[in-house]
């Protein structure tokens, strides 16, 4: 089944049901370099693979860059 | 001389704290780094680009068994953003260090001092290190500090102007107040207002633009290293007071007539 969620800031669609870590997977992110946060809670790296996609979740995932 | 910058429980030999930036290059970033002998680095937290994802990131350049990350929250104009941006930096850093900056304007880039308070507070009780970028405002800083805040940062002028220390005297002020660490972050554009920061008696400068948009970022993060010892080390000395006259430094005794 199909999910829809928002993904820094843009619609993105995947196979469902999946996971944080399963979207990280699929974008070959490694979770030791970002910080992801579900509906603006922040979910903690070892809780990925336990925290389930809904329908219309906002996600973000951020990492570090240069900067002052 | 053994004088260390002691900050959140550690010790730094170095107290020049330099931003990662507006480098030409990742290559130059870490040269200029290396040059400035600088032990904490400042960091942003953006979004990882998902459209483009064949860059190396930022962990891949810099060495952490050399330096200590500062997660900053540049960029946001409320403390609810500001907190929001803490908790993914500690996320993505694994440091309960942040810079904390709340934005009052976008010309100025003045920090918001109500939100910024708002913010320290929320973080300190989250159990943040939490070293905010502020206003050279006595007052301020002293309300930063007794929120718990580990360090006040007080600009020199605003971010990126290069316009050297503006207001000497509230530094000196601040320093007379403050009982946590005293930095000087943003608006240093030569060697000298870093040297002078330091005669002041601040513990440390913080800078980005000044090195990477010099034009030649490597040199210019060498003078800097060499203008905050140099500085630091004057104002240890102590200066000889000012006198409108002068006063001979050879000696009239023995004077040929």
């Amino acid at each position: 089944m199909a999910l829809t969620i928002t993904l820094n800031g843009e619609p993105y669609t995947l196979e469902g049901p999946a996971t944080l870590a399963a979207l990280l997977e699929r974008l070959e992110i490694h979770p030791q370099t970002v910080a992801v946060e579900l509906n603006q809670d922040i979910v903690r790296r070892d809780r990925l693979a336990e925290t389930p996609l809904a329908e219309g979740d906002r996600v973000e995932v951020v990492r570090m860059i240069g900067g002052g | 001389m053994n004088d260390t910058f002691r900050l959140a429980g550690r010790e730094y030999r170095s107290r020049l704290i330099v931003g990662t930036g507006k480098y030409a290059t990742m290559e130059q970033m870490v040269e200029a780094l290396d040059a400035s002998g600088t032990e904490i680095v400042t960091v942003a937290i953006r979004r990882v680009n998902l459209a483009d994802r064949s860059r190396k990131s930022l962990l891949d350049y810099l060495d952490l068994s050399r330096y200590t990350l500062l997660p900053n929250t540049a960029g946001c104009y409320t403390a609810e953003e500001a907190v929001r941006v803490a908790r993914l930096a500690r996320e993505a850093t694994g440091s309960s260090l942040v810079k904390l900056e709340v934005i009052g304007d976008q010309r100025t880039l003045f920090p918001d001092n109500e939100q910024t308070l708002v913010a320290a507070r929320q973080l300190v009780q989250e159990g943040f290190t939490v070293l905010p970028y502020c206003i050279d405002d006595p007052i301020v800083c002293r309300k930063l500090e007794e929120i718990g805040c580990a360090a006040v940062m007080p600009l020199a002028a605003p971010i990126g102007s290069g316009l050297g220390i503006r207001n000497p005297h509230n530094i000196r002020i601040i320093l007379e107040f403050a009982k946590v660490p005293v930095i000087v972050d943003a608006g240093v554009g030569q060697a000298s207002d870093a040297a002078y920061a330091m005669e002041l008696g601040v513990d440390a400068v913080l800078m980005n633009t000044a090195i990477a948009g010099a034009k030649e970022p490597v040199l210019m993060a060498e003078a800097m290293k060499a203008a905050v010892e140099a500085g630091r080390k004057s104002f240890l000395a102590g200066r000889i007071p000012r006198k409108l006259y002068a006063q001979a430094s050879s000696p009239i005794e023995g004077m040929i007539e």
